[in-house]
């Protein structure tokens, strides 16, 4: 008999392209003399961690792959071509080669669509896959050596409000928990966002000039730390209660329903995450953080 | 005498939505069969203008980093629509006006905008602009330039915008066809459908649109684009600031009422209002117009006014 599938950690993951840009991986055809260390260094730690881990896929949260029309799911098994960032093309010219678990896929799509929740698999092969997913698995994975599963986010925010999102996303949260327990696998999930999310509108001649990088603004800070300090607490259910207000107040990409479906997926942790690095780039506020439900392995890292 | 005033020679102007079904699919629901007529129309009489370019703004590439203006020569690439990609693939191959992209660029920073060309091979030109671009200029006989939608811009740095597509036209002495690609109603049905049961999305959605396609056929752009903030509160989803695309094409075409508008076609694309629109300007029409909010000429930027305070 097949034992249980389990997640076996969850990552909140931000994806600016700055962080692959300046590591330098020969799949970027950018060139940078580095910047962001606090952040690229908290995903090194993570990735150490990860390599300790037994597990078979990561399903990635984008809300870079916007979809108005239901949660669509990668639904071929390769990928491969060039990913170039529409906003910030001059960093992230990305060429990658990555492997899907469609099984995992279509098991997740088929237990959302059984909870009422409009689904797509997307197997059109010329299909490009986002530069959110790439980034925060590449910084998570370099070796691109575990195959992923890339979900969609559906604007529900947009279109009707941070409470219908936080429904839905919970609810596919609760439909891939399901999915992957039935599955038999081992499972790291990623929230790839930032929090506040705030850009400045401008980029400096040399964009790894820490010199210039600041957060946009001292109330984007302030309440980017609100949420780190629950987040240590172990409160997640009250991180996903203040959502709204959150996500108002600081344009925070938690709009795009990651956190939301992440912690519902792990029924929301009362233990505290892992903090491995907050940093501000062109001026949003990212963490870097993990929830690890395994008592013996959960660090206290930062 | 349109040289004699150092003012630029637009031909007409284009309103077409950004949805891939009248590129993919025009078969599949009578409505999307009469937007690619009308697309088809349109691309006649850009063939049987003298323009020499295609100067497109589409609200699906959406910048952070100022303005972003295409500059690669000859972008080739095979897009896929994030939603739609069941639809099929778009291939493209098409042919920039490199030298009015940097025009563009240095006219938009005269004016105070931050603005930059992208030249990058793979770069991924967004849903709409290959829907306009592959349905009303299919064998690249005249070259385009596309521009980007920044997210957080708002009226006046869009009106600046558009003012610096007249600074370059003028000074380059191209004579160009402008092309907005923009739905009007913007909410689609958040569910699967058969595209024969298509509609627009609600009564409402649908009476706002063709109250604006009345101003439209009436050639009243600048009035329009006075309406902008009510339009994007009545019947746009709020993925954006604002609902951009009337302030530029505004300013863009002169910031008049004076147009032959034309309604080639209005119907539903997923229930969202797609309607192929043209303003050629005249001398007649609605010549009244009402400012309600400043003419900007010059971009400052933010005004800093917290910094201020009351004293």
């Amino acid at each position: 008999m097949m034992s249980k599938g389990e997640i076996v950690l969850g990552c909140l993951a931000p994806h600016p392209p700055h962080l692959v840009y300046a590591e330098n991986p020969p799949q970027n055809e950018a060139y940078s003399e580095g910047g962001w260390e606090t952040l690229r260094w908290g995903y090194a730690r993570l990735a150490r961690k990860l390599k300790k881990i037994d597990y078979d896929v990561i399903v990635i949260f984008t809300p870079h792959w916007q979809t108005y029309i239901g949660t669509h799911f990668l639904g071929l098994p390769e990928f491969k071509s060039k990913s170039v960032d529409p906003i910030f093309p001059n960093l992230f010219r990305f060429n990658y080669d990555l492997k899907v678990d469609v099984d995992l896929a279509e098991k997740m799509r088929e237990a959302a669509d059984e909870t009422g929740i409009i689904t797509k698999m997307m197997t059109n092969p010329d299909f490009r896959v986002d530069y959110g997913t790439i980034t925060s698995c590449h910084l998570l994975n370099p070796d691109w050596d575990k195959p992923i599963v890339t979900i969609s986010s559906n604007r529900n925010t947009d279109y009707y409000s941070p409470e219908v999102m936080i429904e839905q996303a919970s609810a596919l949260g609760r439909a891939c928990a399901k999915a992957i327990e039935e599955s038999g696998k081992r499972v790291v999930l990623v929230s790839s966002h930032s929090l506040s999310h705030r850009h400045f509108v401008t980029e400096s001649p040399l964009p790894e000039d820490m010199s210039l990088e600041h957060i946009y603004n001292h109330s984007q800070y302030v309440w980017d730390m609100k949420i780190i300090d629950l987040m240590r607490q172990g409160k997640s259910r009250e991180v996903i209660d203040i959502m709204p207000e959150y996500t108002e107040q600081t344009i925070a990409e938690t709009e795009g329903g990651g956190l939301i479906w992440m912690m519902a997926a792990m029924g929301h942790p009362d233990y505290s995450a892992e903090i491995y690095g907050y940093q501000s780039v062109i001026g949003t506020g990212n963490l870097i953080a993990s929830w690890d439900p395994n008592d013996e392995t959960r660090e206290y890292v930062l | 005498m349109a040289e004699e005033m150092n003012e630029p020679e637009i031909l007409f102007g284009i309103y077409c939505p950004p949805h891939p079904h009248p590129l993919l699919c025009p078969e599949a629901n009578e409505g999307y069969g009469k937007l690619r007529s009308a697309y088809d129309a349109c691309r006649k009489r850009i063939e049987e203008s003298e323009a020499d370019l295609i100067l497109i703004y589409s609200t699906t590439w959406p910048s952070i980093v100022g303005h972003q203006i295409q500059a690669l020569e000859n972008p080739v690439w095979t897009h896929v629509d994030d939603d739609f990609h069941y639809l099929g693939s778009m291939p493209y191959d098409f042919k920039m006006d490199v030298d009015f992209a940097n025009g563009y660029a240095s006219a938009a920073e005269k004016r105070g905008l931050h603005s930059r060309t992208v030249a990058y091979d793979g770069f991924p030109i967004d849903t709409g602009s290959v829907v306009a671009l592959q349905l009303l200029n299919p064998d690249n006989r005249i070259p385009a330039c596309i521009v980007s939608s920044n997210m957080y811009a708002n009226r006046a740095e869009t009106i600046v915008l558009g003012k610096a597509a007249r600074d370059v036209l003028a000074e380059q002495g191209k004579k160009a066809i402008v092309v907005v690609v923009a739905s009007l109603s913007n909410r689609m049905f958040t569910e699967h459908i058969d595209e024969v049961d298509d509609r627009i999305h609600s009564q409402k959605d649908d009476d706002w649109n063709r109250k604006i396609l009345e101003f439209f056929a009436a050639g009243r752009l600048e009035d329009l684009s006075q309406l902008s903030r009510d339009i994007h509160g009545q019947i746009r989803v709020s993925k954006v600031v604002a609902y951009k695309p009337a302030w530029w094409m505004a300013a863009t075409m002169g910031q008049h009422n004076n147009y032959a508008g034309e309604v080639l076609a209005y119907e539903a694309l997923h229930g969202s209002g797609g309607a192929v629109i043209t303003l050629t300007p005249t001398d007649g029409s609605f010549g009244d117009k009402e400012f309600d909010e400043d003419d900007v000429e010059f971009y400052h930027g933010d005004r800093d006014v917290l910094d201020k305070g009351m004293l």
